[in-house]
C-alpha cells in the first residue's frame, strides 16, 4: 500500500511538471511573434522593444526562462506583464470566490442529482424515469455561458427577483454570500445533475440485480431500507470519487464560463482575462494552480480507492 | 437478447436503433439543422443581404411604416419575421437569421470536423499503446494524462489564443491567425484523451483473446494483426461515441468563440454570436436567444440521438465528456 501510494505520488509531481512546461511552451513557443514587441505597445522604438526584452529576459534561452519563472511561482515574485500586480495575489483573491461556487453547485448538483437517480432507478421505465432521463438530456445540452447570461437577464434584472452578478464575502453577510450565488450554482450545477442522475440511475440498477440485495429482501427488510442501506450505499462509492475529481475539476478552471458569465471575479476568469491580453505569467500560474487541485485530488482518489480496494493495487 | 438468428451484430444494432422513435426523431432533426446550415445561400438570397453586409443606416418597411434598421439610439431591429430581418439586425444592421444559418456552417463544420480528427488520432493512438504496451505506452498514456489533467476550456482558449496571435507556421504549412483550421486543431487535440483511453483499455483486452492469437499463430505481422483483427472490433466504440464527440465538440466550439478564442468576428458562429448578444441582452435580447437556442437543438439532437446509438450498439459503454 506505502509503495503505491509512493509511486502514485511521484506520478502525481511528473504530470505537473510537464503540465507547467508545455503551458510555458504553448504561450512561448506557439505564438508567431515576439512578447516583447506585444508589451512595448503602439509604435514603439527599438531601443523601447530592446529594454523590454532584456528586463524580462525574453533574450535568455527557452530553458532559462522556464526555470526564472517557475522559481518565481514558487517564491512568490511572479508579476503580470500588463498590469504589473502580483499574480499570487490575484490568485488568492479569486481563490475564495471559485471555492464559493465550486462548493455550493457540487452541493447542489450532488443532493438533487441522488434525488433524481433514486426516483428514475424505482420507477424504471415509468412516466418519471422518462420525463427525469428527457430534463438530464436537457441539462447536458445547455451550454452555461447562455443560460447563465439568460437566468442573469430574466430573473436577475427583469424580474428583479436576484441582483445580477456580483459577489459578497461571506464573512461579512453570510445570507448576502448564498443570495448572490444562487444562479451561478444553478447554472453551474445544471450539467452535471444531467451527467450524475443518469450514472447514478444505471448504477442503481446495476446494484439491485446483485445478490446480496435478493438477500436483503429475502431477509425481510423493507424496500426503503433496502433500497437506502443496500443499494444506495453501494451505488454511491463509485459515486463519490467521481464526485472529488468533478469538484477538482471545477476549483481548477473548469468553471471559467460561469465565473466570466456572472462577473465572480474567481480565478477562473482572472485566467479568461489574462488569457485575452496575452498575459503569460498569470495563465501559466492558474493553470498550475487548476492542474494541482485536478490531479492531486485524483490521486488521493486513487490511493483511497487502492485502499479500500487492494484488488486496484496490482495494476 | 430477442433477436432473429443469424443477424450479425451490426444489422441486429440497426434494427434495435430502428425500434427507437424518439432517437430516430432527433436524428432526423440534426438532418435537417445540417441542411438548413446548407440551405443558408438560398436565405440569404431572399433576405438580400449576405452575412457580412451592415446596414447601420438602413431602412425597411414594415407593416407599411418604415422604420430604421438600427435606430438612433443604436438598438437593433427587433424581429420581423418576414423576408428581411426575420430575427431582427445585430449591432451593425447585419441581418440575424442569414448570420445564423451561416453561423450554423461554422459551428457544424468545426464540431464535425474535430470530432473526426479526434477520433483517427484517438483510434490510431490508442490501438498502438495497448497493443506494443511498454515504452511505447508508457510514453503515449503520460502525454494523454497531462492532456487530461488541464480542463478542457482553459487549455482549449491557451492554444486557440496562442495560435491565433500570429497563426501556424511548420515548415512549408502555413495557417493564418483568423482561420478556421485553428478552432478545429484546437477542439481535436483537447478530446483524444477522452476517447483514446477506453479503447487503449479495449485494446489490452482483445489482444488477450484466441482469435487474435490465431492470426499471430499464422504469421500475421503487429500491423496486420491490428488493423484486420483488433479494429474492426473497435468499431462499436467508436460508433457509440461519435455523436457525442460531435455534440461536445460543437459546445466547445461556443465556448471558444464565446470566450474569444475560437471563430474570429466579423465571420459569424453560434458561439461569438452568443458572446455579442449577451453584451446587449437588455436592449436586444433576442440576439442572445436565438444563436443559442440553434445550439441547444443541435447539441439535445445529438445527445438524444447519440444515447439510443449507445442503446442498441453497446448499452453498457460508459462514455464520459467535459465541457
Amino acid at each position: 500500500m506505502a509503495r503505491f501510494a509512493v509511486r502514485r505520488l511521484m506520478q502525481m509531481l511528473f504530470v505537473m511538471f510537464a503540465v507547467s512546461v508545455l503551458t510555458f511552451l504553448i504561450f512561448n513557443v506557439i505564438p508567431n511573434s515576439d512578447p516583447a514587441e506585444r508589451m512595448a505597445g503602439k509604435q514603439p522604438t527599438e531601443r523601447q522593444i530592446a529594454a523590454i526584452r532584456t528586463e524580462w529576459g525574453f533574450d535568455e534561452p527557452l530553458h532559462v526562462q522556464y526555470a526564472t519563472t517557475m522559481k518565481k511561482v514558487f517564491t512568490g515574485d511572479l508579476v503580470s506583464y500588463t498590469t504589473q500586480l502580483d499574480v499570487l495575489e490575484e490568485i488568492a483573491k479569486g481563490v475564495p470566490r471559485t471555492l464559493s461556487l465550486a462548493l455550493g453547485a457540487a452541493v447542489l448538483w450532488m443532493v438533487v442529482a441522488v434525488g433524481f437517480g433514486l426516483l428514475g432507478a424505482m420507477r424504471a421505465g415509468g412516466l418519471a424515469d422518462k420525463v427525469i432521463t428527457v430534463l438530464a438530456l436537457v441539462g447536458i445540452s445547455l451550454p452555461v455561458f447562455w443560460i447563465g447570461a439568460l437566468m442573469n437577464y430574466y430573473l436577475g434584472f427583469k424580474a428583479g427577483i436576484f441582483d445580477d452578478g456580483g459577489y459578497v464575502e461571506l464573512t461579512k453577510d453570510p445570507i448576502g454570500w448564498a443570495y448572490h450565488l444562487i444562479l451561478p450554482w444553478t447554472a453551474l450545477a445544471l450539467l452535471f445533475i444531467g451527467i450524475y442522475s443518469r450514472i447514478l440511475r444505471s448504477n442503481l440498477l446495476d446494484t439491485m440485480n446483485e445478490d446480496f440485495v435478493r438477500t436483503a429482501r429475502a431477509k425481510g427488510l423493507s424496500e426503503r431500507r433496502v433500497l437506502v442501506r443496500h443499494v444506495l450505499r453501494n451505488s454511491l462509492i463509485p459515486f463519490v470519487t467521481l464526485w472529488g475529481l468533478d469538484f477538482g475539476l471545477v476549483v481548477g478552471g473548469g468553471a471559467i464560463l460561469t465565473e466570466t458569465v456572472f462577473d465572480l471575479e474567481g480565478v477562473g476568469q482572472f485566467a479568461a482575462d489574462s488569457i485575452a491580453q496575452f498575459d503569460v505569467p498569470p495563465v501559466l500560474a492558474v493553470v498550475m494552480f487548476g492542474a494541482f487541485f485536478i490531479v492531486v485530488l485524483n490521486a488521493v482518489v486513487d490511493i483511497l480507492y487502492a485502499y479500500l480496494d487492494p484488488r486496484i493495487r496490482l495494476t | 437478447m430477442v433477436e432473429a438468428e443469424g443477424l450479425g451484430p451490426w444489422r441486429a444494432a440497426l434494427r434495435r436503433l430502428r425500434r427507437n422513435r424518439m432517437a430516430l426523431a432527433f436524428g432526423l432533426l440534426f438532418m435537417m439543422l445540417v441542411a438548413s446550415a446548407f440551405a443558408a445561400p438560398v436565405w440569404e438570397g431572399a433576405a438580400g443581404r449576405g452575412p457580412l453586409a451592415n446596414n447601420l443606416d438602413g431602412k425597411i418597411m414594415v407593416e407599411g411604416k418604415p422604420q430604421n434598421v438600427v435606430s438612433l439610439q443604436g438598438v437593433p431591429i427587433d424581429p420581423t419575421w418576414g423576408k428581411e430581418y426575420f430575427l431582427g439586425a445585430d449591432q451593425n444592421g447585419r441581418d440575424s437569421m442569414v448570420r445564423l444559418l451561416y453561423g450554423a456552417r461554422n459551428s457544424l463544420l468545426i464540431g464535425i470536423l474535430a470530432a473526426l480528427i479526434t477520433t483517427l488520432v484517438a483510434v490510431a493512438v490508442g490501438l498502438v499503446a495497448g497493443y506494443f504496451r511498454g515504452p511505447v505506452d508508457g510514453v503515449i498514456r503520460t502525454v494523454l494524462d497531462v492532456i487530461w489533467a488541464f480542463p478542457v476550456v482553459l487549455l482549449g482558449v491557451a492554444l486557440g489564443t496562442a495560435l491565433a496571435l500570429g497563426g501556424l507556421k511548420v515548415g512549408p504549412i502555413v495557417i493564418a491567425g483568423d482561420s478556421k483550421l485553428i478552432p478545429i486543431f484546437v477542439i481535436a487535440v483537447v478530446y483524444v484523451p477522452y476517447l483514446a483511453r477506453p479503447v487503449r483499455g479495449q485494446v489490452l483486452s482483445l489482444r488477450e483473446k484466441e482469435f487474435v492469437e490465431a492470426a499471430r499463430a499464422q504469421g500475421a505481422g503487429p500491423l496486420r494483426t491490428m488493423f484486420s483483427e483488433i479494429l474492426p472490433n473497435l468499431s462499436s466504440t467508436v460508433v457509440v461515441f461519435f455523436p457525442i464527440l460531435v455534440a461536445n465538440a460543437i459546445l466547445l466550439e461556443a465556448a471558444l468563440s464565446f470566450l474569444g478564442a475560437g471563430v474570429r468576428a466579423p465571420e459569424p458562429s453560434w458561439g461569438n454570436m452568443i458572446d455579442s448578444g449577451v453584451e446587449r441582452i437588455v436592449t436586444a435580447p433576442h440576439l442572445a436567444i436565438a444563436p443559442g437556442l440553434m445550439l441547444v437543438l443541435t447539441v439535445l439532437a445529438l445527445n438524444v440521438f447519440g444515447d439510443g446509438v449507445r442503446d442498441a450498439f453497446d448499452p453498457r459503454a460508459k462514455l464520459r465528456m467535459e465541457t
